[in-house]
């Protein structure tokens, strides 16, 4: 079980750090819901938390093995919390799209003008 | 009294929910957010008065002892960036009063102030790791609302930077404490101390300090990840520039002393010269970076990362004294870089312009703008007999101690050539800006004519800075004392742990 979240980390960080390294916002969003789901998994994996070691054991049975309650509560926070980053950076990505037209990073030069065209637009055409 | 750590917490919390909730009116949302500062300001000082006569003040809410529960520290380094924290609220809070357009303040910007502020004052008094993230998170979603609140194109081509590199640090964040919690199996920070302090050589627990040192580093803006900075602080109004400027970066240095010296003690001493390697070229990009640079407000986004570099030298240095001198220029860069930013602010009215070179004019308008700068340079350069003088001079003073050794040598080099370099940009703000005649459209008032006016509330938050930040400068000896007692605390974390574990039955709450 352990070594199965393990591998489906590794997957999800490669695809996220993929998705990250584009130019595209949209992707970026993508790749932070990927990411936030790697982090929560990791607490989740670091408790110790396996079909064999409940959380909760009955105490009739005090000889069962017993796994920490703890991250449970973590991760249910860092999912809350996570949510609402993506959602701030779904708003943030719609409203990119609304002002600029692109949600390329590579167009959005508007607080760092290259030097000498700082004048020029560089928005003409919208493009997706 | 040890119900202080918690007011401190909720004053800003129970201010923005008033400003949230508050008529939208600019004027009664304003006083509002000065009010909710003043009182934060007040409950500091009696903090930082109890703490240093009685010792670390420690609350377990809910009657959960630690390591179990959620424990608020006010030690004696919690406290003192707690106050210097709330002056520059105060400050901060006084010039949005008119600074802050119609528009932001119906949309609840001085609330979202206060949301940053609670977000602050909550990672400096927590002492445990989930919860210091989730008061990063607080802090986070404040600051991105005042990134994007009135988002114009430029505003908002900052903020998706902003964001974006500040998110994948968060998500670092909460990898690196699910690590460290799977590893210790605890999160409070004292607790950690005792359980990482009893492994030997553990290559797990390096990783781990490699996320958090990735982490935090990505917040406060050091060397490889710090282009989120440049990028975002000159698109912003002022009063966020400002408000960021002061505390943002400080809260991810703050992070890194925190938890390298309490969790990662062993593996902080064994990176130390990484640290200083990382802290010699965040000072030099920084300075580089001012030297380059054409655009006023990206000139003082620079100055910020420099006052990271030294901080970072102080804390890679990692003696008493490097740490102690590092948390001297941690106040006073906090108070120079917000008095900075609302010279810039103010300026901007009277002649100071996107573009340094069609700036000017501004000495002969506002003469008492123009000395301000001065002084602030002055500080900023470190020249006798400013509040930065007295910083170098304990890094110097650092450096040349027996414990430093070669990082010592280092740490002093980069001191003099990133300060000799760092008065070219702030001499020419002075020279572009200040005594060149004033631009097209900013001339001189003719006699007889109304000179442009300057509201009250920015010239008491203007002056309140330069005179805290001079206060400083005459009399550093109370400030230095803080500092050292602080520094002190850090270094020898058995103290800290005995009182918030209870370990002496004299101690604790």
């Amino acid at each position: 079980m352990t070594a199965l979240l393990c591998l489906l980390i590794a997957v999800l960080t490669a695809t996220s750090v993929w998705l990250m390294l584009s130019r595209s916002l949209v992707r970026f969003l993508f790749a932070l819901v990927l990411v936030s789901n790697v982090a929560n998994l990791v607490i989740f994996v670091g408790g110790g938390l396996e079909p064999l070691a409940p959380a909760l054991v009955d105490t009739a049975q005090p000889d069962l093995v017993m796994a920490n309650p703890l991250p449970q509560a973590l991760v249910l926070t860092a999912i809350v919390i996570g949510f609402g980053l993506v959602a701030f950076m779904l708003v943030l990505a719609l409203s990119s799209w609304k002002v600029f037209r692109t949600v390329d990073i590579d167009q959005m030069r508007f607080a760092e003008p290259e030097p000498d065209e700082a004048t020029t637009s560089q928005l003409e055409e919208p493009r997706a | 009294m040890s119900w202080l750590p918690v007011a401190c917490l909720l004053t800003p919390l129970l201010t923005a929910v008033a400003v949230f909730g508050s008529p939208r009116n600019r004027k009664l949302r304003g006083l509002l957010s000065i009010g909710g500062a003043v009182v934060l300001l007040l409950l500091a000082i009696w903090q930082l008065m109890r703490v240093s006569s009685a010792g670390a003040l420690v609350v377990q809410p809910g009657g959960w002892k630690a390591p179990f529960g959620i424990t608020l520290v006010a030690d004696n380094l919690a406290a003192m960036l707690v106050l210097a924290t709330a002056a520059i609220a105060v400050a901060i809070t006084s010039f949005a009063l008119h600074d802050i357009d119609e528009f932001r303040a119906e949309a609840g910007f001085d609330g979202f102030v206060h949301v940053v502020l609670t977000g602050v004052v909550g990672a400096f008094l927590t002492g445990d790791v989930f919860n210091l993230y989730v008061w990063f998170e607080v802090m986070l979603i404040g600051s991105f609302a005042l990134m994007t609140l009135g988002a114009g194109k430029r505003q908002l081509d900052g903020a998706v930077k902003y964001i974006a590199l500040n998110l994948v640090s968060t998500v670092l964040m909460l990898t690196a404490i699910g690590l460290l919690h799977g590893l210790a199996g605890t999160l409070n920070l004292a607790d950690l101390h005792q359980v990482m302090a009893a492994r030997e050589n553990d290559s797990l627990a390096l990783v781990v300090g490699a996320l958090f040192l990735v982490a935090f580093g990505i917040k406060a803006a050091i060397f490889p990840v710090f282009s989120w900075l440049p990028a975002s602080y000159h698109t912003v109004p002022i009063t966020v520039s400002a408000l960021f400027a002061a505390l943002m970066t400080k809260v991810g240095i703050y992070a890194l002393l925190r938890i390298g010296t309490l969790v990662f003690g062993m593996e902080l001493a064994s990176a130390a010269s990484l640290m200083m390697a990382l802290a010699v070229l965040t000072l030099l990009m920084g300075v580089a970076g001012a030297l380059a640079e054409t655009s006023l407000r990206r000139l003082a986004a620079w100055q910020v990362m420099i006052s990271v570099g030294f901080l970072l030298l102080g804390v890679a240095l990692g003696t008493p004294a490097g740490l102690a001198a590092a948390l001297f220029y941690f106040v006073h860069g906090m108070l120079a870089k917000a008095a900075l930013l609302l010279i810039i602010g103010l300026g901007e009215r009277v002649g100071m312009a996107e573009r340094l070179a069609e700036s000017g004019g501004v000495a002969q308008l506002k003469p008492w703008l123009a000395a301000a700068y001065l002084f602030t340079a002055l500080s900023l350069a470190g020249i006798p007999p400013t509040a930065g003088f007295w910083a170098k001079l304990a890094f110097v003073e650092a450096g040349l101690g027996a414990d430093a050794g070669t990082a010592g040598t280092v740490l002093i080099v980069a001191l003099v050539v990133a300060s000799l370099l760092g008065l070219l940009p702030l001499m020419r703000i002075w020279n572009e800006a200040f005594c060149k005649p004033s631009p097209a459209g900013f001339a001189p008032a003719a006699p007889g004519q109304v000179p442009i006016h300057t509201p009250s509330a920015s010239i008491f938050a203007l002056v309140s800075l330069v005179g805290v930040s001079a206060l400083i400068g005459i009399w550093p000896t109370l400030l230095h004392s803080l500092a050292e007692a602080a520094a002190v605390g850090i270094s020898t974390p058995a103290e800290y742990v005995q009182v918030v574990l209870g370990i002496k039955p004299e101690a604790g709450s």
